[in-house]
């Protein structure tokens, strides 16, 4: 305000006091730029990365959580997870769910999406009703399927399978240890399909009208416009969907942990269980952060391969990417 | 030519259309009943006696029980959850905002070397969910004498949620136009001027949407709480429900009143929010 009602001052003068200013105002961006970075920053190294290199050194010590770090072998504990069959069990229930997923989940989500479009009156309702159980607790959602899956009669699985095939015994679904983790993958599908399903739905909503439109008029069946026009352009959709998707298969924890703790026999273990068992139930705090190490080098060599080779056209920007913001 | 094959996809269509639309609904509304099936079944279970739930599981509750849900809602240890997940819930969002905003702002606007590093640093953090980080933060936690203290819970899960909340905030701030800065500069004004009166009021429905999601994201936290909060007065919904299951596996009609009370608060929520929820959460996956 005071610059411009201010009558026009000499150039020396100006550029002097811009000289000036100019100084004062970068010393007074450093200062800025500190209060404004420093609090996130501190939380950040504390709460995340601090720990994430703390898992690196403790995965070389043997350590049952308390005293101190004395006991130092070196690579051993790696050698011994990659040696023991429940780890690798684990990884090949981690590997199952990521399947599953890509298959059922994805394309339930997808289809759905294209099911709903652009137009179809009242969807709104049925996207409210989709991504419902996406924002309830994994606590509620696996108890709400713990009831559904009850061994007796009160759960309504087995009691709609009894109504409908004669003679149908009722199951422990989530005692058995050979239909577990399927059983656990439906509840699975049905907490976090919404979100797959509401990431597509907001792409459809981006494909221009015209596009489809031209295509109609062209003598396009609908089969057909979606085949060429709704998929192809729903590429990157799909692409990042895979990737949420994968990650989240490698580090899944919670439905499992809170329906069957990984049991029964390790049958739905998966290497998150694992590893919350060995630290925090076997006291073997070494051993268990150097699965976490593990699983961490997985999911980020795979979140590298898969940005650097598949997403590479869709981001504009990533941790692999550190330019074109 | 042109004319007659838009005319004969017309005719077809014209057919198809309403059989289309029908099936359409069709599949949506299979969908939709198998979704809403174990909510509702949840919640009519609530109402009805043990008896009924093992021996007619389809039918409603004869006479509709309203003493399940009244014993719960007579319990102190249950509002007593109540208070500590909506004390944890407005701490976290209040603590994240505060800290969030002005490096989502000089991450955005302040242009100085080294950015994108600290950009990048802060997104590798998108990797590593709780669970994966778990025994060394609770070694953290630990040693910091965190445990058995709301703010052990808070701390973490802030910083956890930091990551998510920086990327959102930083596209919502960089879509802010140069000239609102540059005037601000030109009226005499530094960037904590930009920042604190043009940028943040401007800013507040993307402040909506970011709270909302970690809101959600709070309320329904079980893992972090389950590890460092050992009184029971400190306990909050999620694990009132754990706590409540193991004590009453036989009183299977009480349990689900708990769930189905317990679900409540979250659903009004999400009816009110969905729109935000659902915003923020393409806005977050889709960067940018």
């Amino acid at each position: 305000m005071q610059v411009i009602s201010r009558p026009p001052t000499p150039t020396e003068v100006v550029s002097e006091q811009v000289s000036a200013q100019s100084r004062r105002r970068r010393r007074g961006r450093i200062g800025t730029l500190l209060l404004f970075l420093l609090p996130s920053l501190v939380l950040y190294f504390v709460f995340i990365f601090f720990p994430v290199i703390q898992a690196v050194y403790y995965s070389f010590y043997r350590w049952s959580g308390l005293g101190p770090l004395t006991d130092f072998i070196g690579l051993k504990n790696y050698a011994t997870a990659f040696q023991n069959a429940t780890f690798l069990a684990a990884f090949t229930h981690n590997v199952e769910i990521l399947v599953f997923s890509l298959i059922f989940q994805l394309s339930l989500s997808l289809f759905l999406a294209l099911v709903i479009g652009k137009t179809l009156p009242g969807r709104t309702i049925f996207r409210t009703i989709y991504f419902m159980p996406f924002i309830l607790s994994e606590v509620i959602a696996g108890f709400i399927w713990m009831f559904i899956y009850e061994p007796t009669n009160a759960g309504l699985v087995n009691a709609t399978l009894e109504h409908l095939i004669p003679g149908f015994q009722a199951q422990a679904w989530l005692g058995n240890p050979s239909i577990v983790l399927l059983s656990i993958f439906v509840a699975m599908i049905w907490k976090y399909f919404g979100l797959h399903l509401v990431l597509y739905v907001a792409a459809i909503q981006n494909i221009p009208d015209e596009i489809i439109e031209a295509a109609r008029i062209d003598g396009a069946s609908t089969m057909q416009t979606v085949r060429h026009i709704s998929l192809p352009l729903l590429g990157s959709t799909i692409r990042l969907s895979v990737f949420l998707s994968a990650l989240g298969s490698l580090q899944y924890f919670d439905l499992i942990w809170i329906m069957s703790n990984g049991g029964p026999v390790h049958a739905s273990e998966t290497m998150a269980t694992y590893l919350y068992k060995a630290g925090f139930q076997s006291f073997q705090l070494g051993y268990g952060s150097a699965v976490g190490v593990v699983m961490m080098l997985m999911c980020f060599i795979f979140s590298l391969l898969y940005q650097r080779f598949v997403m590479r056209r869709d981001l504009a920007g990533s941790i692999t990417t550190t330019e074109q913001f | 030519m042109y004319v007659v094959r838009q005319r004969s996809s017309l005719r077809r269509s014209d057919l198809w259309k309403p059989v289309q639309l029908g099936l359409r609904y069709l599949v949506c509304g299979v969908v939709a009943f198998f979704v809403l099936v174990p909510i509702v079944t949840v919640v009519i279970g609530g109402f009805k006696t043990n008896g009924e739930l093992n021996n007619a599981p389809f039918s409603l509750p004869q006479v509709w029980h309203w003493d399940n849900y009244g014993a719960i809602l007579s319990q102190p240890s249950f509002w007593q959850a109540l208070e500590n997940s909506a004390v944890i819930m407005l701490v976290t969002v209040g603590l994240l905002l505060v800290v969030s905003c002005p490096t989502a702002f000089a991450l955005s606007r302040i242009p100085f070397r080294g950015r994108e590093v600290v950009f990048n640093i802060i997104l590798f953090g998108l990797l590593f969910p709780v669970s994966m980080a778990i025994l060394p933060l609770y070694i953290t936690l630990r040693n910091l004498g965190l445990l058995n203290s709301l703010i052990g819970v808070i701390l973490p899960q802030a910083a956890f949620a930091l990551p998510t909340t920086i990327l959102i905030l930083r596209n919502f701030f960089r879509a802010i136009p140069q000239e609102l800065e540059d005037a601000t500069y030109i009226d005499g004004g530094s960037t904590i001027d930009f920042f604190w009166r043009i940028l943040l009021p401007l800013a507040r429905p993307s402040l909506a949407v970011v709270s909302m999601l970690v809101m959600v994201a709070s309320w329904n936290n079980f893992l972090l709480p389950l590890l460092v909060l050992n009184d029971s007065s400190l306990w909050t919904v999620t694990m009132g429900i754990m706590q409540f299951q193991g004590e009453h596996t036989t009183d299977l009609a009480l349990t689900l009143a708990y769930i189905t009370l317990a679900m409540i608060p979250a659903i009004i929520f999400y009816l009110f929010a969905e729109r935000h929820l659902i915003s923020g959460l393409t806005a977050g996956a889709v960067k940018g």
